[in-house]
């Protein structure tokens, strides 16, 4: 294909992906609670809101927490079972493996519903936990992939050296398994911890109103009026997931993990 | 430590947890969720169980009718942009040298995992009359006066579209970078030109995994729910605004669970679908 059609294309797709960030990052800048584009008078002082006042600190607050602690209880238990299918080709642990990948094929309204109607039937509606768990659940499918990936890219060879060596299975875990598949487990986590910061709708029908997260936040606040502290909420967004999968890109192998976490290639 | 299969409880002690906890927190919630669904709505509590199929019955109105032809149109109609211009833009990427891609693979990612609260409103700043696109037509003398695109069709294309095209982007990326970069030379070599190469070669040969795409790409932006609600008007908005709506607003837990099981079907017979496409793989790929 022509090189200067080429060249023109990927620029318009560059165009499309971030204009909308750069000009809500000029939004952000407004002097006053207007949404000038190019803004009018520069100022940060929405960012200061953004952590100072109560109204948007408690949903930073709760965001972090529910994002920290479901990615935890999400890679917990997406290792052993990765581990486990590892080791043994078994029918029912690929049952496993599937019921982990299918809350991320469903549409998130489904999964979000079946959450509802269990807590309002445990009785847990509401409480936070509820939100910690069902991100936990709903996000299990990529710390499960990506550790599998792990798993599947360990030498045999080096497990049966070891055993070779005298070192049980609990030995074998710890000193040659476990540190090669850190790094997929840490990527895993990332990908878990900016998708459960950045989502609305479990979150929404578990706890909407009593535990409010960051999207909650602002999808509330859109209704009373924009003002730019939305803006420089985005902003914080935008870049934090940027910064965490800068990261991956650099030290992890985002073009593998890539390959992995699509789905076409997980029906093979 | 590779055993082909387990023996006794303590071999299957990794397992247990994680069996333990997909079942409670995944399978029995789903449970509920089908039960309910034949159950009645308890004014002002959650439902009551009293066996009925109304729920179901009440599926077959003009409104359900219409809001899933829309939310099947729509999501159709941003499944085939989002490949159009997924595809050739794919091809190019993993063409690229590996670090070129890397930076492509980061903003892609960073961008599909953006909440759709921050998409939409991102595009309701761009669309808007103070800050919008209008205005730089404005600035270049195209048009009269800034004017405010947002809520609207295109509005709700663009939000859709700007979530769905890094997914595109991702399913594709897989199967593209699996393609032999020498068939594409061969044909030049055989003088066939680079449109011609890419229409008849890349495009011929991975025929299964573009409609493979197509399908994902349709059931992804069959999710969407946000978005409708910001950027669309009342007559935008689909099945999954229909299913919130139901169950937190007017607290009919039970209609909304039928809703979400018939969704549920028909999501899983897209699923189907895509496995069947991705069956008919050409002898390029792998």
């Amino acid at each position: 294909m022509n090189r200067a059609l080429r060249q023109i294309f990927l620029s318009l797709v560059m165009l499309f992906l971030l204009s909308p960030i750069v000009v809500v990052g000029g939004v952000s800048l407004n002097a006053k609670k207007t949404l000038y584009f190019p803004p009018q008078g520069l100022s940060l002082a929405w960012y200061v809101e953004l952590f100072t006042e109560s109204a948007w600190l408690v949903p930073v607050q709760n965001s972090l927490i529910i994002a920290t602690l479901s990615s935890l209880a999400a890679v917990s238990i997406a290792l052993p079972l990765a581990y486990f299918l590892w080791r043994y080709r078994v029918f029912y642990a690929r049952v496993l493996f599937m019921l982990g990948i299918a809350p991320f094929m469903l549409p998130p309204v489904i999964t979000a519903l079946g959450f509802l109607a269990f807590w309002a039937t445990v009785g847990l509606y509401g409480q936070m936990v509820a939100t910690v768990v069902s991100h936990a659940i709903f996000f299990v499918t990529l710390p499960l992939v990506t550790i599998s990936l792990g798993f599947e890219s360990i030498d045999r060879e080096i497990v049966e050296a070891a055993e070779t060596m005298g070192a049980d299975s609990r030995q074998v875990f710890r000193t040659v398994v476990f540190p090669m598949v850190r790094s997929y487990l840490v990527s895993g986590y990332a990908f878990c911890f900016v998708l459960s910061l950045n989502e609305y709708i479990v979150a929404y029908m578990v706890a909407g109103f009593t535990v409010e997260t960051l999207p909650i936040k602002i999808f509330n606040a859109l209704r009373y009026g924009y003002t730019p502290v939305m803006a420089a909420v985005t902003i914080f967004f935008v870049a934090l997931a940027a910064l965490i999968f800068g990261l991956i890109g650099r030290f992890g192998d985002l073009p593998r993990l890539m390959g992995a976490l699509t789905p076409e290639s997980r029906t093979n | 430590m590779i055993a082909a299969k387990p023996k006794g409880l303590a071999a299957h002690r990794p397992i247990l947890y994680p069996a333990a906890t997909l079942a409670v927190f995944f399978v029995i919630p789903f449970g509920i969720m089908l039960a309910v669904s034949f159950c009645q709505r308890e004014p002002g509590g959650f439902y009551i169980t009293e066996f009925s199929i109304d729920n179901y019955a009440n599926l077959f109105t003009a409104l359900f009718g219409r809001v899933l032809a829309f939310s099947i149109f729509i999501s159709a109609f941003c499944a085939a942009l989002c490949v159009a211009a997924g595809f050739p833009f794919t091809y190019f990427v993993t063409r690229m040298r590996r670090r070129a891609q890397v930076v492509w693979l980061v903003t892609l990612v960073s961008v599909l995992s953006l909440s759709a609260v921050i998409v939409a409103f991102a595009w309701s700043i761009m669309l808007s009359q103070t800050a919008g696109v209008s205005n730089l037509l404005v600035w270049l003398g195209l048009m009269e006066k800034a004017v405010s695109w947002s809520p609207g069709f295109w509005a709700l294309t663009c939000g859709m579209c700007y979530i769905a095209f890094p997914y595109t982007v991702l399913v594709l990326y897989p199967p593209l970078s699996r393609l032999d970069p020498h068939l594409p030379e061969a044909a030049q070599t055989l003088g066939a030109s680079p449109m011609k190469t890419f229409f008849t070669v890349v495009v011929g040969s991975l025929r299964s995994a573009i409609v493979a795409t197509l399908i994902m790409v349709f059931a992804f932006t069959l999710g969407t729910y946000l978005i409708p609600q910001i950027l669309g008007r009342p007559q935008h908005w689909t099945l999954s605004v229909l299913i919130t709506d139901e169950a937190i607003y007017r607290s009919n837990l039970p209609f909304a669970a039928a809703m979400s099981v018939f969704f549920m079907a028909v999501s899983l017979a897209l699923v189907g679908l895509t496995m069947l496409a991705g069956r008919g793989r050409g002898p390029a790929e792998r």
